[in-house]
């Protein structure tokens, strides 16, 4: 777009899950794919379903639905795969579909509304409409479950 | 023609100066890390001078100058030795050994090449 | 990358392998080693690291290492004796130096005090006073280039030096080589070319001395030049060029005066020109095979030219060729004569006795000499092990496809196969050998800690290491600093006593704790022991009582009260924890040494000592399975934990308290683990006969047995880091990929054993 030269313009790729609409930055997707079953891991939170094998390398496969606080599905039903990487870790992150690439700029970021929901606190970033739809911006940062387990023993 | 000189020397380090040095200056360069390995390098090579190093362990400065000198293929290769000790001792022990000439440690490679040109045809 | 800053790079690498030799040869002449090569080999350490240093303009090591270099000439020259109070100081030094080498790569900062009190110990060995700069005639400490080097005035001088004309014209230079000049392979004419390009200049050959032919030695030095230099170069210049030569000849420089002659003292009247033309003209009317040119001349080169040319007709007759006659007015070369090979009368022909000599240090040296190296770029070993591991997950799904599209074992695809197998593994091996280092450099790194936590424990430590040899992945080695470095530590601290206490007990007042390592089935095992009081299990259950770790009225066996100190919060105070300024708890060694798939534990005698025991996988690259179901779930038991596989019979299996059950062995009861249901893939316990049980050794010897719904059998598979991505968990050690492409969990069995003892076990049923 013409006015990305004048001010910061960035690109972000939507996707869908359940009913909803969201985006990330694309500099944080390193791949698409589609679903692969994934072996499962004990002790995962419901939201983790497992891990896959991309490329020789072992991946996590979080529900992003699950994770936003929409509530779980048949995995089968989720078709994609979008591989992110969050800080030095490589995740795959379980979503309807991808939509669209979008460029925009931060003026077109609205602030997050003051809801009462944890997950909105925790993940979004911002909203923007797009089209006459609400497309929620998020942040990736937390997406994994926490490193450190309390020691059992 | 450019030049061909042979650094024996056992640190990498200065190793790597003198080649960079010899290089822009337009030389060739060989290389030996001892005494005993500059010998062999020698069986194969003839360079038109070389440049060694003192203290080097399996064979020193001194012991590899001698064993060029009764090499009659290699006697008459000037050799330049690298010194960090320029007391007149050691200088007069080198000459003594047979080195043509001395270049003193840190080299500056003006002086190197200088040195190379007043012994080298 | 700046020429430059790469040779700095390399520098620094080099320096830290220098300071490793400079301590493992102090610690040689400490432990009574007289040898002359090991004191050649730590003064030629701290003398590479001065060269080097000196070249990017470091001052502060330079300086530092200068003097540590003069103490150690002193000692290479045997005017220093290496006694325990010189060696202890030097090593002192050697830990000073490797700090400043270190703080001028990172840019950190030292200890100046501790700096200088070691440079004025050093000089007090000496009794050499080093200048405050350290200026021992090393002229130049950058690159700036010099003008005509005032360096060289210093000691060159032989003749008086004839400044006394500011207003010169130029000068008048007499130079007569002797045979050494020659013999070091100095030329005459390259000379006379540098004096050239001072100025302008006249050369008169003068060859009076040069004998008859038949007497001519091609080795000999028989002609002098008389040169005129005209032109602005000062004294200084002109004895420049000849640095290299005037101790093997005859040097006269002479100020020329307006008039352009030279100015001759009284005594050098002799060396009138004149006279000189004289003298050579009698000796060419002397000479043998001397043509008809008897006239006076101008030009003395002329008549030479002459009569070395008719000296050539008569060379190609006789046997030492004198050598062809070069252009006239250029300087005869007697070196050239020296090629003839027939006639070798130089002063370093080898006689016999030197040649027997050098001979025996050549044998010397090769047989010290180690097998041919090469340097490799890691990243390139990495990338090559990465790839081979594909390879071999490859090789796995193709056998798996090549059984699931029915082909007979005896057929040649499946024959075909195995060969591959048999070739991957061999490729394999090979390639992590490559990978493989001995844990030296990490061993290497413990004398000098050893050193610094006795002196600030107040306590006398020898240490002892055995196998440094032993090898391993470079994965593992690099991992094994911080463990060892913290056991080391406590084992000082908290292990060995204070001399005194020593003493009182019968015991040599200073401790020793060996460090060791070597191969045990397939693994390697590094033990840190110490000889000091042992554990006291009374105050450690005390403490694991009072920060609530067990009850107060638990009982538990030897062994178990000395694991306690492996409890998370245990950690007691500790004298040492200023150095890394962190707590230095045995539960955070214990944890790196599970993280990297190892196992440790300890063993204590009292009054005796205590020793640490840790075995760990020889890679973390690969591993050999046992490859196994549990729950509809693929999962890779370690084999080197696997004692045997049992199929259990319902006899023999007991329940034992609440949900727990034990089965017996050869009459002994041991744990039974189900694992599907530890791991939360199933709900139920399973009916211990349906399925397979493996009999497994976990830390400390103890045992238990794993039960799983299969057993599908054994590979060797590639080791994926589960934790990378997402993080650790409970049970689990890693992860692998198998042939069908699908990830499978690698079993940690200490853990789920573990796990499954105490009461906590439940939660690893929750699956989230």
């Amino acid at each position: 777009m013409s006015e990305a030269a004048t001010q910061a313009g960035r690109e972000l790729i939507s996707f869908r899950v359940g009913a909803q609409e969201f985006c990330v930055d694309i500099m944080e997707v390193r791949e698409i794919r589609g679903w692969t079953p994934a072996t499962a891991l004990p002790q995962a939170p419901e939201f983790v379903r497992g891990v896959i094998n991309l490329r020789g390398a072992v991946l996590p496969i979080v529900d992003l639905g699950a994770r936003l606080g929409l509530g779980t599905a048949e995995p089968t039903a989720r078709h994609v795969i979008i591989v992110a990487q969050v800080q030095n870790q490589v995740v795959g992150l379980l979503v309807d579909a991808v939509s669209d690439i979008l460029t925009v700029t931060d003026d077109m970021i609205q602030p997050t509304p003051d809801v009462a929901s944890e997950m909105v606190r925790a993940f979004v970033r911002g909203l923007l409409a797009i089209d006459g739809r609400m497309v929620s911006f998020i942040s990736l940062d937390r997406v994994l479950p926490e490193r450190e387990l309390d020691h059992a023993a | 023609m450019s030049k061909t000189i042979l650094t024996v020397d056992d640190s990498r380090t200065m190793r790597d100066m003198l080649r960079l040095a010899l290089i822009d200056a337009g030389f060739n360069v060989l290389q030996a890390e001892d005494g005993v390995h500059g010998l062999e390098v020698l069986q194969g090579e003839t360079p038109d001078v070389i440049v060694t190093d003192i203290n080097m362990p399996r064979m020193d400065g001194y012991g590899f100058i001698e064993g060029v000198r009764s090499d009659a293929r290699c006697r008459t290769i000037p050799i330049l030795v690298l010194t960090t000790e320029s007391s007149p001792e050691k200088k007069m022990r080198a000459r003594d050994a047979g080195a043509t000439g001395w270049i003193v440690k840190p080299f500056n490679p003006e002086k190197l090449v200088d040195a190379i040109r007043r012994v080298a045809a | 990358m700046d020429p430059m800053a790469e040779i700095k790079a390399t520098f620094f690498q080099e320096c830290e392998e220098q300071l490793a030799e400079l301590e493992s040869g102090l610690l040689a002449m400490e432990g009574g080693d007289t040898d002359t090569e090991t004191v050649n080999a730590v003064f030629r350490a701290v003398h590479s690291v001065k060269g080097g240093a000196g070249a990017f303009g470091l001052d502060d090591l330079v300086r530092f290492a200068h003097v540590f270099e003069t103490t150690l000439d002193e000692v290479r020259a045997g005017r220093l004796a290496a006694t325990p109070e010189v060696v202890k100081p030097l090593l002192r030094s050697a830990d000073v130096l490797a700090d400043l080498v270190r703080a001028a790569r990172d840019g950190g900062e030292v200890d100046q005090g501790r700096c200088d009190a070691c440079a004025a110990e050093l000089s007090a060995l000496t009794g050499i006073e080093e200048a405050a700069d350290g200026d021992d005639g090393m002229g130049d400490l950058d690159f700036q280039p010099m003008a005509a080097a005032p360096v060289a005035l210093d000691f060159e001088l032989d003749a008086p030096a004839v400044e006394a004309v500011p207003e010169t014209a130029g000068w008048s230079v007499r130079f007569k080589p002797r045979p050494e000049l020659y013999a070091k392979a100095n030329e005459s004419v390259l000379l006379l070319r540098e004096l050239a390009r001072l100025g302008e200049i006249e050369v008169e050959l003068d060859a009076a001395d040069l004998p008859l032919l038949s007497e001519l030695e091609p080795e000999g030095a028989y002609l002098a030049w008389n040169i005129r230099l005209r032109g602005s170069a000062s004294e200084a210049d002109v004895r420049e060029v000849f640095e290299f030569v005037d101790a093997d000849c005859e040097l006269e420089v002479h100020a020329l005066g307006a008039d352009g002659e030279p100015m001759p003292t009284a005594a050098e009247a002799e060396l009138d020109i004149a006279a000189l033309l004289s003298m050579a003209q009698a000796a060419v009317e002397g000479a043998a095979a001397e043509p008809a040119a008897a006239q006076e001349s101008e030009t003395p080169e002329a008549d030479i030219a002459a009569i070395l040319a008719a000296a050539q007709a008569e060379a190609t007759e006789a046997a030492p060729a004198a050598d062809t006659a070069p252009a006239a007015a250029s300087a005869q070369s007697n070196r050239r004569a020296g090629e003839d090979r027939r006639k070798v009368d130089a002063p370093f022909a080898g006689d016999d006795k030197r040649t027997e000599k050098k001979l025996d240090d050549l044998a010397k040296a090769a047989a010290t000499a180690t097998a041919p190296t090469i340097r490799v770029d890691l990243d390139r070993v990495d990338r090559l092990i990465d790839l081979v591991g594909e390879l071999v997950i490859n090789q796995a799904m193709l056998a798996q496809r090549v059984t699931e599209a029915g082909l007979a074992r005896a057929s040649s695809v499946a024959m075909g196969l195995d060969e591959l197998e048999q070739l991957t593994r061999e490729i394999q091996d090979s390639v992590m050998a490559i990978r493989a280092q001995p844990v030296k450099s990490v061993f290497q790194r413990m004398p000098r800690l050893v050193r610094e936590v006795a002196s600030i424990t107040g306590k006398q430590v020898r240490l002892i290491t055995e196998g440094e040899g032993t090898e391993v992945d470079k994965t593992v080695i690099e991992r094994l600093t911080d463990p060892l470095t913290h056991m080391i530590r406590n084992a000082i601290d908290h292990g060995l006593e204070s001399p005194e206490k020593r003493v009182a007990a019968g015991k040599n007042p200073e401790g020793a704790v060996k460090l060791s390592a070597a191969h045990r089935s397939g693994r390697i095992v590094i033990e840190v022991a110490d000889d000091g009081g042992g554990i006291n299990r009374e105050r450690v259950k005390q403490i694991a009582i009072d920060k609530a770790l067990i009850a107060a009225d638990a009982v538990l066996t030897d062994e178990e009260v000395d694991n306690l100190i492996f409890l998370p919060g245990f950690s007691t105070a500790s004298t040492v924890s200023d150095i890394s300024g962190r707590g230095v708890g045995m539960d955070v060694v214990k944890r790196s040494i599970l993280d990297l798939g190892g196992r440790i534990s300890i063993t204590s005698r009292p009054g005796l000592g205590s020793t640490f025991s840790m075995s760990l996988p020889l890679t973390l690259a690969v591993l050999d399975g046992m490859v196994v179901t549990a729950g509809q779930q693929t999962l890779v038991a370690p084999l080197t934990a696997i004692i045997e596989t049992l199929q259990p019979k319902r006899a023999d299996v007991h329940s034992l308290g609440g949900s727990a059950r034990v089965i017996s062995i050869r009459g002994a009861y041991v744990p039974l683990v189900d694992v599907g249901l530890s791991l939360g893939y199933r709900a139920e316990p399973m009916d211990a006969e349906q399925g397979v049980a493996l009999l497994i050794e976990s830390e400390g010897g103890s045992r238990a047995v794993l039960l799983f719904d299969a057993i599908q059998g054994q590979r060797q598979v590639v080791i994926k880091s589960l934790e990378a991505n997402y993080r650790r968990v409970p049970g689990i050690a890693a992860a692998t990929i198998l042939g069908d492409g699908r990830v499978a969990l690698i079993l940690d069995v200490d853990t789920l054993v573990a796990a499954s003892r105490t009461a906590e076990a439940p939660k690893l049923l929750q699956a989230g």
